[in-house]
This record gives structure tokens, C-alpha cells and sequence, in this order.
């Protein structure tokens, strides 16, 4: 039973092993990036399964779209981490004997080495060693009988250690993040708009970590000013910006605000969250004026559906007012629904954008009145109606223009509906990661350790001084480099050229 | 802020002269590859680091094809030196660092590629090589120069960082020199096992040398740039890491590299099986420069087509 744990031990802790995993590794990562995953864009996953019928079925129970939260895929960087480990401790042990044992003695016949010059001078053996140790100053030396051994390039197996060491800090960091960091997302108005960070039915979405369950967030506040962009001629964005206020920590106990410019690439940082800008789209104000005189404006964000020019769709909805029987009140509701064009470009009637920014914005609406279903428990999606409404002949299309700001609509029953403004909405994004900080670290002892251990060769060089019997002294060099011999040839002709003092035979 | 037109025009004008002069000495290094010997025993084993050699090695008078070699060599350099200009105008041109595009990012890739090999003709005898380093890099520019061209013009605001000039910096630097020895792990493993197969290509010994010393200065490198990318991906898109297709080939790739240092040490990998991973490596590389690109979609799509 030891022999087999050994064994597999053994098995589990070899290069061999180890190569296999981390090919298994680089195999079970691609299709990550080949599939549609989950985490990323659920709605493309629900595409592909439909699409791939028993196969995309297949992939899904598999774990193909969530990788990397698979067993699978735990299982192989779990082993890899694992053989690592195993292969690093050993490792550490000799790497410390290492450091205090002497250079291995002078072999016999030193022309045997990769490296090899002799040459008979004129000095004694004794002033032959004294050069060649000064020759090697900063090498570790030992030296015995008219030889001198030296080694070099420790820091090899110092840079190797810290790397590996680093990689596994930064797995186990990584792996503690997954656990406590959360993000999400909501969409808030530009112009005195206002978001604060208490629990996560403020936000729109939010993907907490497994031991995150939204009930001790940070509490910080924000508050949207004015938001600008900036494009080119041809509709490409330049840059965005918003300035916000914001209070975090004792400010929110005196209401105290400080400003800050929030920018894609410059996000807010405040007590171990970050604020990031993502993206911006408009919001249409409309009035309705009911037949009794009563009016309600609301203004509700409206999805761009052009990425290039912001042609925006969506659906502002309105209860009745002043209605207290739930019934009337549930039919008579009203949505303005089409199309938003911040520079409009009209063929014939029809409307559609041409550039991003607002210039005499126009939109094209559908009012429908009738029944939203707002009410009936099932979620409905914000930027539309319920089809089904419109379909069962409960949501009915009453109107249809196309209308500039200021312009209105007037229905049957005398109901009007204006357009009365446009402004922005920003998407923003909180982001929280305890150890992204101590994984940054890491990264960088990951470069160092690459870096030195790359680049340090382990290196030998012997002297043997022999005297003869003419008074001459034979000096033999020989020098050997543990790993890569590439590129030690250079240094060692420098090396023995000081030990020979170019007095060649 | 504006394009200067007359500097993008110079810039398109220097590349297509680049691509001809890179052309011409292709055709140098083939007339040399051709009309030479193969080379002598002694030639051979300077680069094994003979042994016991104190003194120069002894110079022989050119024949006529190391001349011609030797001006493809310098046709190489001349070449590179317009490159480099292209890659300044379009720079100055545009007001930003000139690699905010795939074409861009292609042009500065080979150009890597091109001075890490112009760095290894003078460290290693293998001149003649060109002929079968040059046209992947000529194909990857010509690629870049018709079907990715993109007009001079600024970035959009997720690229507006100075993390654009580090980050793509340095992995398209490492990524082209990471090209040269996906090439020559190519000729070790035709050359490989039999030593009188292609007598004209250097030593097997030689070329996997040349692939792991160049290994090893671009894969810290490509790690640096992974890392870079990182910090950068925190700032613009709220999280460090997010299996982004990009990142994930990445990672892959540094995976795949990490694999071919660690089977230069391993008996029964060394050799074949490492060259193999290093050309897995390389066309990873190729794999995510363009399908991943222009392919999937994802937060890296800034390919500008």
C-alpha cells in the first residue's frame, strides 16, 4: 500500500506528469475561447444549444459552456497543482543544502569537459591558483591541492523557486477572489441620476462570488452629473466622461460629496470597490396628457440597437391616473414604443440615425394602449411590450408618427403624447475583489522569477596548476554549464584568458 | 485630434518599399542558398562551441554566393530601417502609438520578427536561413497590408491609455520574435535525425539552440505583456481576467511555451517532441492573431475592418 501511494506519488510528481497536465490543461482552455461561455453571453449559448440540437444539448450537460467552473477542468489544475507542488518541495530542500555546499572538487582529467584550454607559464603552481582566484572573484570557490573549483549562477535555481512559488500565490489568490469578489452592473440617469451600493436590488445584474451573498456590501453613493462624449466625423467615439459626486465611508454619515471624472480606462476606486464606466444611450421624456386634463411624464432609458450611430428602441410605459378600479386601470395603460435617432436621417417617413450624437433628435413611436401585462407576475424586459399582449389582441397599436422635440400625438379618445426632451443614461459597474491586489504581486515576482531563471546560467569553471619538472607550471582550465551551454562559450575564453594571461604555449 | 494625411501616405509608401526590399533579399538569400556548398565539418562545430579555441576563427575570402548572401543580409537591414520609418509616420501621423489596429499591430509584430533575426545572423553562422524565415513574415505583412489595411485615424476611448503602448508593445514584440523559432523548430524537425538530409541546413544541435535561446528571451516577455494586458483589463473593463477569447488562446499559448521549456529538460521530450510544441506554440500564436480576431468576438475586437 505505500509502495503503490509512493509509486503514485512518484508518477504524479514527474516532468513527465507534469507535461501531460499542463497539455491537458492548454486542450481543456480552448474551448473557451472557440465556444460561446456563459459567463460571458448567455443569450449566444442559448442560440448555439438551439441551433446544435441534441449536440449543443450534449455540450451543455458536459460543462462546455461554463470551462472554466467544470470539474473537469478543476480536476486537471488541481493535479497540476498538485505534481507542482509535489515537484517544488523536494526542490526547496536541495536548493537550501545547495546553498551551503562547497563546488564539487576538480575532476581528474579536465580535458573531458566541454570546455577545455591548458598552457604552460612560467609561475609557480601556488601563483598560478593565487591568479585563477583572482580571476573568479565572485564565484563561489574551494580550493585544494593546486586547484581551484568554482561555481556560479545560483540565482538560476532562486529565480526558478520564486517563479514557481509566485505562480502557485497567485493560483490560490486567483481561487480566494472567485469566492469573494462580486460585480454589478445598473443603469443610471445622467443629470442628477443617483446610485448607491446597499444591496443588490439596486443594481440591474450582479454576479456575486460563492460566499457572497449581497448582504455586506460597502456602502458608497453616486451621483451622475453631467455626462459628455465626444465623436469623430464619422460617428467613432473619441471618449466619454462623467462627472459624478460621490461619498464613501464617514462621508455618507455627514452627507459630505466629492467629485470625481469618471472615464472608460479611469475608474473610481473607493474602499476596495470600483466604479467603471461602461457605456451610455439615451432616454426619451415623454407627456401624457389624459382626456381628463391629468399628465404624467416619464423618462426610461432606451437600448442603443446601432452601436454607430445610437439609433436607440424602447418602451416608456404609463398607468392611467387617477383610476382606482385595478381592472380599468390594468386596460387602459399606455406604452410609447420605436425608435429614438439622435441625428435623424429621414427617407420618405422613415427614420433611422446617422450620427451618435444628439442634434435635433427625432423618434419614431408606436403608442399601443391596452392591457402591458405589467401585472401578471411574469417579468417583462424594459426596452419592450410583451408581444404576447399585442398578439392576444389585448395591447392594440393606436397611433404611429414620426416627431421632433416638442411635437406631440393625439389618439382617438383624446389622449396626447409628447415628446418633450432626450438625455443620457450611463451603464456603470462596481466591481469588488479582495485579492486582486495580492494577485498583481505575485504577477510581478512571476516576471522576476521568469526573468532571472531564464537568463542566469549555472556555471563550473576548474583551475589545476601542475608544476613541472623544467620549473614550468601547466594550467588547465575546464568549464562546464549546468544547463544551456549556449552563450557560456564567450565567458569562459574570457575567464581562462585571465587564468593564462595570454601566455600561451 | 486630426490625421496628417501627407505623413500616412509616406508611411504606406515606406511599407510597400519595405515589403520589396525584404522581397529582393529573399531572393539574395535564395541565390546563396542555391549556389553554395554545403558548408565544411569546421564550420559546423563553431557554433557547438569547439573546444580549446582560444583564437579567432580563421576568415577565408568570400566566394561569390557568400556575397550575395551577404548583400541579402544587408537588403534585410535596409528593409527593417524602412519598416521602421512606416511604423513612425503612421505613429506621428495618427497622434498615437502605431499599434491601435491589426494592421498596425501585424506591421509591428514582423518587424520584431525582422531585427530578432537580423540579432541572430550576427550570433549564429545561419545567414542562408532567410530564405525560410523571410516569407512567413513577407505573407504575414502582405496580409496585413491588403487585407487588414486600415486607414490612419485615432482609437477609440478604450484604447485611449498609456497601457496601449505597453501592453500591445511588447506582446506584439514578443509574438514576432516568438515567429523566428517557430521556423526554425520547422527545419530541426526536417533536418533532425538525419544529418545528411537538407545538407545546406545548419546542425540540428544549431537550430534547436537557436530556437531555445530565442525562446527564452521572448517568452518573459510575452509573459510580461500577458500581465500588462491584465492590469490594463482592470482598468477598462472592471476585472483583471475574464476568459476573454483572447485571453483565454493567450493563456493557452503561454501554456503551450511554458510546456516546450519544460520538455527541453525532460529525457524523451527533449529534441523532436520540444520542436513540436514550440511549432504549436507558433501557430497558436497565428491562431489568435487572426481567428480570434476577426472570427469571435470579443472585448479584444479592435481589428478595425
Amino acid at each position: 500500500m505505500t509502495a503503490f501511494l509512493r509509486n503514485t506519488w512518484r508518477g504524479l510528481t514527474s516532468m513527465r506528469t507534469a507535461l501531460t497536465l499542463l497539455f491537458l490543461l492548454a486542450l481543456a482552455a480552448m474551448p473557451g475561447a472557440l465556444l460561446p461561455q456563459l459567463s460571458l453571453n448567455a443569450a449566444k449559448v442559448d442560440e448555439y444549444v438551439a441551433e446544435h440540437g441534441w449536440w449543443g444539448e450534449l455540450l451543455l450537460k458536459l460543462g462546455f459552456f461554463e470551462v472554466y467552473a467544470t470539474p473537469w477542468f478543476a480536476a486537471i489544475y488541481l493535479l497540476l497543482f498538485t505534481s507542482l507542488v509535489g515537484c517544488l518541495l523536494p526542490r526547496t530542500w536541495e536548493y537550501f543544502k545547495q546553498m551551503r555546499a562547497k563546488p564539487v572538487l576538480t575532476p581528474r582529467n579536465l580535458s573531458r569537459m566541454p570546455h577545455h584550454v591548458q598552457a604552460e607559464l612560467d609561475v609557480t603552481p601556488e601563483e598560478a591558483v593565487a591568479r585563477a582566484k583572482k580571476a573568479m572573484r565572485g564565484w563561489r570557490m574551494d580550493t585544494g591541492e593546486g586547484t581551484v573549483s568554482a561555481e556560479r549562477g545560483y540565482l538560476r535555481e532562486t529565480g526558478n523557486l520564486v517563479f514557481h512559488f509566485a505562480l502557485l500565490g497567485l493560483l490560490v489568490s486567483f481561487a480566494l477572489g472567485k469566492m469573494f469578489s462580486y460585480e454589478g452592473q445598473v443603469i443610471v440617469q445622467a443629470d442628477g441620476g443617483q446610485f448607491c451600493n446597499g444591496g443588490i436590488f439596486n443594481y440591474d445584474s450582479f454576479r456575486p462570488g460563492l460566499r457572497v451573498d449581497g448582504t455586506d456590501l460597502t456602502p458608497f453613493c453616486v451621483e451622475i452629473g453631467d455626462f459628455s462624449a465626444e465623436y469623430l466625423e464619422n460617428g467613432q467615439p473619441v471618449g466619454y466622461r462623467a462627472d459624478i459626486r460621490y461619498q464613501a465611508g464617514e462621508d455618507l454619515a455627514t452627507n459630505t460629496w466629492k467629485p470625481y471624472d469618471l472615464r472608460v480606462n479611469h475608474p473610481l476606486r473607493t474602499g476596495g470597490d470600483r466604479l467603471y464606466l461602461l457605456g451610455h444611450g439615451y432616454t426619451p421624456t415623454f407627456t401624457v396628457t389624459f382626456p381628463n386634463g391629468e399628465k404624467r411624464t416619464q423618462g426610461i432609458q432606451w437600448l442603443p440597437t446601432d452601436q454607430v450611430t445610437l439609433a436607440s428602441e424602447g418602451a416608456t410605459k404609463f398607468d392611467p391616473p387617477g383610476v382606482t378600479d385595478s381592472e380599468t386601470r390594468r386596460k387602459n395603460q399606455i406604452a410609447v414604443t420605436g425608435l429614438l435617432a439622435p441625428t435623424p436621417l429621414l427617407h420618405g417617413n422613415i427614420l433611422n440615425s446617422k450620427y451618435p450624437a444628439l442634434n435635433n433628435p427625432m423618434v419614431a413611436v408606436d403608442v399601443y394602449r391596452g392591457d402591458l401585462g405589467v401585472d401578471d407576475g411574469r417579468g417583462q424586459s424594459i426596452f419592450s411590450i410583451d408581444r404576447q399582449m399585442v398578439d392576444q389582441g389585448r395591447l392594440q397599436k393606436v397611433a404611429r408618427k414620426n416627431l421632433a422635440l416638442g411635437e406631440e400625438i393625439a389618439l382617438d379618445d383624446g389622449t396626447k403624447v409628447r415628446f418633450d426632451a432626450v438625455n443620457d443614461w450611463v451603464s456603470l459597474q462596481v466591481s469588488h475583489d479582495p485579492t486582486q491586489g495580492y494577485v498583481l504581486v505575485f504577477a510581478i515576482l512571476i516576471i522576476l522569477g521568469l526573468g532571472v531563471s531564464l537568463t542566469v546560467k549555472r556555471r563550473r569553471v576548474w583551475v589545476r596548476a601542475t608544476a613541472r619538472d623544467d620549473g614550468r607550471t601547466l594550467v588547465e582550465v575546464g568549464g562546464l554549464a549546468r544547463t544551456d551551454q549556449a552563450g557560456y562559450g564567450e565567458e569562459f575564453t574570457r575567464l581562462a584568458r585571465a587564468v593564462l594571461n595570454e601566455e600561451k604555449s | 485630434m486630426p490625421v496628417d494625411e501627407t505623413l500616412a501616405t509616406y508611411s504606406d509608401w515606406l511599407y510597400r518599399s519595405a515589403l520589396g526590399v525584404y522581397l529582393f533579399a529573399i531572393l539574395l538569400y535564395a541565390v546563396e542558398q542555391a549556389f553554395s556548398r554545403a558548408p565544411r565539418k569546421a564550420e559546423a562545430l563553431v557554433g557547438a562551441g569547439a573546444p580549446g579555441v582560444l583564437a579567432d576563427e580563421p576568415k577565408s575570402a568570400p566566394t561569390r554566393s557568400e556575397r550575395i548572401g551577404r548583400m541579402g543580409a544587408a537588403m534585410t537591414v535596409l528593409g527593417a530601417l524602412l519598416h521602421l520609418g512606416s511604423l513612425v509616420m503612421r505613429g506621428l501621423s495618427a497622434g498615437r502609438a502605431p499599434w491601435g489596429n491589426m494592421y498596425e499591430y501585424m506591421s509591428l509584430l514582423c518587424l520584431a520578427a525582422v531585427v530578432t533575426w537580423i540579432v541572430l545572423m550576427a550570433k549564429f553562422p545561419i545567414r542562408r536561413l532567410g530564405v525560410f524565415v523571410l516569407p512567413p513574415i513577407l505573407i504575414l505583412l502582405f496580409l496585413g497590408g491588403t487585407v487588414l489595411y486600415a486607414e490612419s485615424a485615432p482609437v477609440q476611448p478604450a484604447l485611449r491609455s498609456y497601457w496601449l503602448v505597453i501592453h500591445v508593445s511588447v506582446i506584439s514584440i514578443s509574438s514576432g520574435m516568438l515567429l523566428i523559432p517557430g521556423v526554425t523548430s520547422i527545419l530541426y524537425l526536417l533536418k533532425d535525425g538525419n544529418s545528411g538530409r537538407f545538407p545546406k541546413l545548419p546542425s540540428a544541435d544549431v537550430l534547436d539552440r537557436m530556437s531555445y535561446r530565442t525562446t527564452v528571451l521572448a517568452f518573459p516577455l510575452f509573459t510580461a505583456g500577458i500581465i500588462c494586458g491584465a492590469i490594463w483589463a482592470e482598468a477598462a473593463w472592471g476585472r483583471f481576467w475574464g476568459w476573454d477569447p483572447k485571453e483565454t488562446v493567450a493563456f493557452v499559448t503561454w501554456v503551450v511555451y511554458a510546456a516546450y521549456l519544460h520538455a527541453r529538460a525532460t529525457a524523451g521530450w527533449r529534441g523532436r517532441g520540444a520542436a513540436w510544441i514550440n511549432v504549436a506554440g507558433f501557430a497558436l500564436n497565428v491562431f489568435n492573431l487572426f481567428f480570434i480576431n476577426l472570427v469571435a468576438s470579443g472585448l479584444h475586437s479592435y481589428a478595425g475592418l
